[in-house]
């Protein structure tokens, strides 16, 4: 499989979040990630995609969120870009601290985290782009999951 | 997928099936419109039947939160039956499958009631 890449530019709403989620399947079906590798990957780009419409622009009409899949034959790399006042992902409770087991919210960088193999997040000016990699046989190479930039 | 939500009654128990997407929007909204109108008619032993639910974001996962809290709140219990993997999985992630009372077996479920 040749590398290609995928780029979207959506509004800020819930339908651009549903969009963004059905690409992230379809484009890892094409990758050759089996059905529930594909389930867990639609799922981080979802939560990435809402955190970028709701949290990041604010559901602003004039604001966008970009979403983009690069695709080699070694791993699909997803980013999911904000205009928003930029997340320090360093100051995100944990949710699983017995504070936090019973809030409604702040799970979704959490399951990114847990879904992908490399999450990155880059402030931008203005805005957040998380970068999120997923091998597709798994991390070839040891160390941390994530790596903030 | 859209979302639904019917209830019926077992025993004293209220059992809501639930079926398609709990996910931000019009499925968390279901979810909670169900769980608002079960407590203002005052029913308090609630079973989530939730094998029919393909899917649930971080969203969902904060509504049966919600839901739990709020049953508990006002006294009474909530518990959920016949999880799908998928869920299961997501709520074992998140360390949940340790507060919710999670069945797979109706019947059994129901007994498992405070009476």
């Amino acid at each position: 499989m040749n590398a290609t890449r995928v780029s979207y530019t959506l509004e800020s709403t819930l339908a651009s979040v549903n969009k963004a989620e059905q690409s992230a399947e379809e484009v890892a079906a094409r990758s050759g990630f089996d059905t529930d590798e594909c389930g867990r990957i639609a799922l981080a780009v979802r939560e990435a995609t809402v955190n970028a419409v709701l949290h990041g622009n604010r559901c602003d009409p004039t604001k966008h969120v970009t979403v983009s899949f690069d695709s080699t034959p070694e791993a699909l790399t997803m980013a999911v870009r904000d205009e928003g006042p930029g997340l320090n992902p360093a100051t995100l409770p944990d949710p699983l601290a017995p504070e936090n087991l019973l809030k409604e919210s702040g799970r979704g960088i959490f399951l990114i985290r847990a879904f992908m193999d490399e999450v990155r997040f880059r402030i931008l000016s203005p805005g957040t782009e998380v970068i999120m990699v997923k091998f597709v046989r798994g991390p070839d190479r040891g160390g941390s999951k994530e790596d903030n930039q | 997928m859209t979302m639904k939500a019917s209830s019926r009654q077992a025993d004293g128990v209220t059992i809501v099936d639930l079926s398609g997407r709990i996910t931000l929007g019009e499925g968390s909204v279901v979810l909670r419109d169900t769980m608002r109108d079960l407590s203002a008619q005052g029913h308090k032993k609630i079973l989530l039947n939730l094998v029919n639910v393909s899917y649930i974001d971080s969203s969902g996962v904060g509504e049966l939160v919600s839901a739990f809290t709020s049953v508990r709140n006002a006294g009474g219990e909530l518990k959920l039956l016949n999880l799908t993997q998928k869920v299961h999985d997501l709520l074992q992630i998140t360390k949940l499958h340790k507060v919710f009372d999670i069945q797979d077996d109706e019947a059994v479920a129901i007994g498992a009631f405070d009476q």
